[in-house]
């Protein structure tokens, strides 16, 4: 019997989108482990998120203090296996986001904890299976250790719907922070009214085929008709057309919107790998031979310059109609 | 300052991937130095250069890789990049997981007291991106991973890494000793400032440098030391078994639709999207 300590990220008042894949892991985690789901909320603010995250869980710890105000893997990693132990955790698990991916591996040997990292699915309470060669294969996986440290795709799991119950809410001291010399300088932020890429609905890629930045705009203006999130193939971020963070693939974001368009891209696997879990594809591209056609639900064999103002022109339209 | 490089071989992406009783088919497989390894070590070269004139200021960049007897041709490669020196801890694959990696890395880096530690923030076959994160863990060092640029204080004492994260790009700053894990972006024209390659310096091309023939010649003669992981104190019985490997299966075909108002429809009503 063990329990299922869940490392959420929140912004505001609320849990991150992300967080929600990590909580219906911890769900079934916490029934194979016949135990229950902790939420663990760290940093400046967390208890202004913990109203919203005890709606998902029946506990959750907030760990609040001024010097945890920027999240550093080195003050963090010892507060998260501190209060694994403290409350009987069988599991640690996070969302494989930037911090997530940062963050449990240092938790992890913190515990002498093996890890599954980026499971898709959860085979019985010590088995996982997983991705590996860029999405080429998926692996099942047997972790033998006592504690078992977990990241979640968030792509591969619904997101957990609210219990319908309030949970209790406990805070936990810091304890000694020691940043060992680290220091956050800066966060060169995207300045963007978009929603974040890993959390977006609906998000609209262009590749090599754009040919410049400044063709981006007509992707851009499609994106805001639909509240979307821009992306793009590692060939448009490395030629520097848009930003690198825009990156979709296995070496950038990993992304499975509800609707993924795909334009201009030819489908390389590092590319699919980060999109091909997305519900509805849509390619767009002049070349029918290209293997972006290969999983797109719906394939559009035309130039974007042509296919894209027309595609906001007919969206306008339908949106109009309603 | 020293920097020890931990490196994986792998095998080469490129390939088609075969599955054969349940495991990745690795009969007449080539293999490579994992592709974020080797920009960790174009890395380590870049902080200790002068980019301009190719001249080298001193320091020391230790090769790591624990993997069967014919790694030695992956670690060599390094050692043609212009690695000084390398140890390799002779393994099978199977007996090694991430925890056993970083406990042998561990031992070799308390005899070593290294500066710096700068590896791969994963291997391409495993993608599980954990043995960096871990070892600062287990070392109590500070971390800084998925580094797109590395700037090098003046007194070497310190770097200020730019890493991708959601939303933007992150400026920590971490004092040596360090684990740095680099992403693809490192081996960007002016991501690495070591403040002896003049800042007006571009580094040309993509990715990492090619050994030249005189590095592969004097590669030859660097020494490589032959460990095992008893030497270390570390039992092959990994903490993770990989129980079976599967192809993912294969998406439903999809349909070429003729124009954009058919798309928007089908998109409207077939897949309820908009």
């Amino acid at each position: 019997m063990g329990n299922v300590l869940a490392f959420c990220e929140f912004t505001g008042s609320t849990l991150r989108s992300s967080a929600l894949a990590n909580l219906a892991f911890a769900r079934t985690a916490a029934q194979a482990h016949g135990g229950e789901v902790i939420v663990l909320l760290v940093g400046e603010g967390a208890q202004a998120a913990s109203a919203d995250a005890a709606k998902y869980a029946p506990k959750v710890i907030v760990v609040e203090d001024g010097a945890l105000a920027h999240y550093l893997a080195e003050t963090y990693a010892p507060i998260v296996a501190r209060l694994a132990k403290e409350n009987d955790a069988t599991v640690v698990t996070a969302t494989a986001t930037a911090v997530g991916k940062d963050l449990i591996p240092r938790v992890a040997a913190l515990l002498d904890a093996g890890q599954a990292s980026d499971i898709a699915r959860l085979e019985s309470k010590d088995t996982f299976v997983r991705p590996i060669l860029a999405g080429n294969a998926y692996s099942t996986v047997k972790v033998t250790t006592p504690i078992i440290a977990v990241t979640v795709r968030q792509s591969e799991f619904e997101p957990a719907a609210e219990t319908g119950s309030t949970g209790t809410v406990t805070t936990a001291p810091a304890g000694t922070i020691d940043a060992l010399g680290a220091s956050f300088e800066r966060l060169d932020a995207q300045k963007s009214d978009r929603p974040d890429l890993s959390d977006a609905k609906v998000v609209v890629s262009g590749g090599r085929g754009m040919k410049s930045g400044e063709n981006f705009k007509v992707l851009e203006e499609l994106a805001d008709l639909l509240g979307a999130a821009m992306g793009a193939s590692r060939a448009a971020t490395d030629a520097g057309m848009v930003p690198a963070d825009w990156q979709v693939g296995q070496t950038g974001k990993i992304v499975a919107p509800n609707l993924y368009f795909a334009v201009a891209i030819s489908g390389a696997i590092q590319h699919l790998a980060g999109m091909k879990g997305s519900k509805t594809i849509v390619a767009i591209n002049k070349n029918k031979d290209e293997p972006i056609f290969q999983v797109a639900d719906y394939g559009l064999v035309m130039e974007w310059e042509k296919a894209v103002p027309e595609l906001i022109s007919e969206i306008k339209k339908l949106k109009a109609s309603r | 300052m020293k920097i020890l490089v931990p490196v994986k071989r792998v095998p080469d992406p490129t390939q088609k991937t075969k599955i054969k009783d349940g495991q990745i088919d690795l009969t007449g497989a080539s293999w490579i130095v994992n592709t974020f390894d080797e920009y960790a070590v174009e890395t380590a070269l870049r902080l200790l250069e002068n980019g301009a004139d190719g001249t080298r200021q001193g320091g020391e960049i230790v090769i790591v890789s624990i993997g069967p007897d014919d790694a030695a041709k992956e670690i060599r490669t390094c050692l043609a990049m212009g690695a000084d020196r390398a140890i390799h801890v002779v393994a099978n694959d199977a007996e090694i997981d991430s925890l056993a990696v970083v406990k042998v890395l561990q031992k070799i880096i308390e005899a070593e007291k290294p500066d710096l530690v700068l590896m791969g923030k994963q291997a391409v076959d495993g993608d599980a991106n954990q043995v960096g994160q871990m070892l600062a863990g287990k070392l109590n060092w500070p971390q800084a991973t998925f580094a797109a640029t590395i700037e090098l204080a003046a007194d070497k004492k310190s770097l200020v890494v730019g890493r991708e994260v959601d939303g933007g790009v992150e400026y920590k700053k971490v004092p040596v000793p360090a684990v740095v894990t680099v992403d693809l972006r490192i081996v960007g024209p002016k991501s690495v400032q070591n403040g002896v390659t003049p800042a007006s310096h571009s580094y040309s091309g993509e990715g990492a440098r090619l050994p030249s023939l005189k590095g592969i010649m004097a590669a030859k003669k660097k020494p490589l030391a032959q460990t095992k992981l008893a030497d270390y104190g570390v039992e092959p019985a990994p903490a993770i078994k990989e129980l079976s490997v599967a192809l993912p299966p294969p998406r439903a075909a999809g349909q070429i639709v003729p124009d954009v108002p058919t798309l928007v429809k089908k998109l409207a009503e077939e897949a309820k999207a908009l």
